[in-house]
């Protein structure tokens, strides 16, 4: 899910207090990472065309082998029972993932090209999908029977989300062109632009950004796509984090979230915490970082190093927990919390 | 310095026979049984005129996404690989097009050039030659036009397509002098300072050029020089390229072939060579850019192989349909390969170690595979090859003797690398 929990009286989460307290190894470098919805597990893909999956507690690791390719995309059934991966080779499978040895349950060739995001209805029923056919698809959650094609975008679609009310979904593009679709009958509704995630490089010839990261808050008010800005030289890499954050209500950019010390690479996530700050991930040529954003900041409040150049993150259902997925081949859990003494 | 044109000096008129002499001197110590490029010869080598073409993929194309995949090991990436329409050979998933022309193409995958920098990659692969401080070699383009284009053509001999507005004449011919240089059609456009101003009417233009030519041939009477000369035909062939000037007019294509090439940049590039190849142009060169993915590799593969797989195999099939195949050599190349590793960006860097080159066409086996890379593609394990190899390959192709020697001023000057030999599997 890429929606925020609504506030909870727990424990509260201090992003100057992050600490590790789990470091899980794989053979091959990591891709995404996501923390299932009862908390007990995070998973992860791999360079190996497999999904890790380890339990937190325990560190016991199960793999998860059907892709023919990268997977960069994962989501969850609500119910915690499913978990839905979309891979480079174009398919989205079904796990049943509440087993000791995870399988496959059904597999749909999805779309022609690569499947980049994946993401399931608030209520489970509905399953969207997105890749570099440049369509959004929704499905079936349940059998994969295609209810709709979603038909706009003119370029690679990056990512998928739908609306916390289930009635609408957005979907972001290479370009920066976000579109808000209905839900019931894949018309599109509305057009956002977050056209700074995106620069042709004219001296290589070539595109380069994407709506790399994309969350609701909590209120459902604020839309957030995170990517690459100002590349310099797209075939370096040479660009920095931004986070476009779009008004819901109004359809116009309100922020937009950049580093104070210009850190080259791009945001790999973005998710609303709801504390009511945003959270994002980028990793380049300074590093992996994670990023805490207030709402009406431009500059972040808290800049956290990681330990290697990070891929994707994901925050825990309990709001105190991050995973950040690495290419020295882990992936590391990271608690909000002060240590204990 | 005075010049005694008026003794009839073969050495002045007769310059490409004395080249071909030397060829066909050197053929004959060389190999008894090599089409050997006589003067006798030479009526029938212009009824079948042979071209280069070169694609050129700028910044250095992925071996791995494109004719040597490694997929589901350590270096391979997220792609698959494909069958062919050459029984057991696959290529990457990124050149579905291109799949179904291979039994047209032959792929060596056993390129080592021992060179991963920029600069000095370009001049290995178009010149067959490592850069030396005390020589420079002319470019293939240029050889081509110097022993391949007919002795009065209107048109430039080396022809370069690429991106860019900019456009004119290179400085890539070394010692064949300038005359073979490439001319450059920035974004596919006519040469520069090629059209007659607006202002200057066709009938105006016309007397203006009598005059001149009445003029000159008063100078010439009694002041005649090498200088002179030189201005003379540089003017002449000038205006010649002026009255050709709509064959790089790609617009006079069919609507249809535009659009089945891609209504791109490069499609219309590609257009265009076949234009040019159509009108007897010998060394065609389109450049592709680019392919320098140290950072997301994979993304930007796509993008820029999926502009050149369909185009590209268009271009094939339709030199095979028109009968310019037989005649027309085909080289995809770069200046090297891109690291099996996959560095921390999700990009590739530069290598020169493994890596592969396509040809096909003109003398070259159809469905030929040479070459192999080991299981993750980080080191040639069989029939390693180089750019000096390539380059005697591209030749003997075309029917020219690789071993021949140009004159250069009256040095003797190999054609290609002697340390070198040509690639005997390719060759039909």
């Amino acid at each position: 899910m890429n929606t925020t929990p609504a506030a909870s009286d727990g424990p509260k989460a201090v992003p100057q207090d992050t600490h590790l307290v789990a470091e899980f190894k794989h053979a091959s470098p990591l891709l995404s990472c996501r923390f299932d919805p009862s908390g007990q597990f995070v998973f992860a893909t791999a360079y190996d065309n497999t999904i890790q999956r380890w339990h937190l507690a325990s560190g016991k690791v199960a793999p998860l082998v059907a892709h023919d390719s990268w997977v960069r995309a994962l989501a969850f059934h609500p119910s915690g029972s499913t978990l839905y991966s979309g891979g480079y080779d174009g398919r989205v499978i079904w796990w049943e993932i509440t087993s000791e040895a995870p399988a496959a349950a059904r597999t749909i060739e999805a779309h022609q090209g690569w499947v980049r995001a994946v993401a399931v209805s608030p209520d489970g029923n509905l399953l969207a999908t997105c890749g570099n056919d440049n369509l959004v698809k929704i499905w079936s959650a349940t059998d994969g029977t295609l209810f709709g094609d979603c038909i706009g975008h003119a370029n690679h679609v990056y990512n998928v989300a739908f609306h916390p009310d289930g009635r609408t979904l957005v979907s972001g593009d290479l370009k920066g062109v976000v579109r808000e679709w209905d839900v019931a009958t894949c018309e599109q509704l509305r057009q956002f632009d977050a056209a700074a995630l995106w620069k042709y490089d004219a001296g290589f010839g070539a595109d380069i950004g994407g709506v790399r990261g994309i969350s609701f808050s909590a209120d459902r008010k604020l839309l957030a796509c995170g990517g690459i800005t100002e590349v310099s030289n797209a075939f370096a890499g040479i660009g920095f984090p931004l986070v476009v954050v779009i008004d819901v209500e109004t359809g116009q950019a309100r922020q937009q979230h950049v580093t104070e010390k210009k850190l080259k690479g791009p945001i790999w996530n973005v998710r609303y915490h709801r504390d009511g700050y945003v959270i994002g991930a980028s990793g380049g040529h300074d590093g992996g970082h994670v990023l805490f954003w207030k709402i009406e900041q431009a500059n972040e409040f808290f800049d956290f190093k990681l330990p290697d150049i990070c891929r994707d993150f994901d925050l825990h259902p309990d709001q105190l927990r991050l995973a950040t997925s690495h290419e020295d081949k882990s992936v590391r859990i990271w608690q909000m919390t002060a240590k204990a003494k | 310095m005075k010049c005694h044109y008026a003794c009839q000096s073969p050495e002045h008129l007769l310059e490409r026979r004395k080249f071909l002499g030397t060829l066909a001197g050197s053929a004959a110590v060389a190999a008894a049984n090599f089409p050997r490029v006589l003067e006798a010869a030479m009526p029938e080598l212009a009824a079948t005129q042979k071209h280069i073409l070169v694609f050129w993929l700028a910044g250095g194309l992925s071996q791995l996404e494109s004719w040597d995949p490694k997929p589901k090991t350590d270096t391979g990436g997220p792609f698959r690989a494909i069958p062919t329409s050459v029984p057991g050979l696959h290529i990457s998933e990124l050149l579905p097009y291109t799949a179904k022309q291979m039994h047209h193409l032959s792929v060596v995958r056993s390129v080592n050039t021992k060179e991963d920098d920029h600069g000095k990659g370009h001049y290995c692969m178009t010149t067959g030659r490592r850069q030396d401080p005390v020589a420079d070699y002319p470019h293939l383009g240029a050889v081509a036009a110097k022993v391949l284009a007919p002795e009065n053509s209107p048109l430039p001999g080396h022809i370069h397509i690429a991106s860019g507005g900019g456009g004119g004449a290179s400085n890539n011919a070394a010692f064949l002098g300038p005359k073979y240089a490439s001319i450059t059609l920035g974004n596919g456009n006519p040469p520069q300072n090629t059209a007659r101003p607006d202002n200057l009417s066709e009938a105006s233009d016309q007397q203006r050029n009598l005059f001149r030519m009445r003029a000159n041939e008063h100078f010439a009477l009694r002041r005649r020089t090498a200088d002179s000369d030189a201005f003379v035909s540089s003017f002449d062939a000038a205006r010649q390229l002026m009255e050709r000037r709509d064959v790089f007019d790609v617009s006079k294509e069919p609507a249809a072939d535009l659009e089945r090439y891609g209504t791109h940049e490069f499609g219309r590039h590609c257009l265009l060579a076949r234009r040019l190849l159509e009108h007897g142009v010998s060394g065609v060169q389109v450049n592709h850019s680019n392919y320098d993915t140290h950072n997301e590799n994979f993304d930007f593969h796509i993008e820029q192989l999926g502009e050149f797989d369909r185009t590209f195999a268009t271009l094939v099939d339709d030199l095979v349909q028109r009968g310019l195949w037989k005649t027309t050599l085909v080289v995809v190349m770069s200046e090297f390969g891109r690291t099996p590793h996959i560095n921390r960006f999700f990009g590739r860097d530069h290598w020169g170690k493994a890596w592969s080159v396509v040809l096909g066409g003109c003398g070259i086996h159809e469905g030929g595979l040479v070459g192999k890379t080991n299981d993750n593609g980080t080191e040639v394990v069989d029939a390693q090859v180089d750019h000096g190899h390539l380059f005697h390959t591209y030749l003997r192709a075309v029917g020219v003797d690789s071993t021949s020697k140009f004159d250069a001023g009256g040095r003797s000057i190999p054609i290609a690398d002697p340390a070198a030999a040509p690639i005997a599997e390719l060759l039909t």
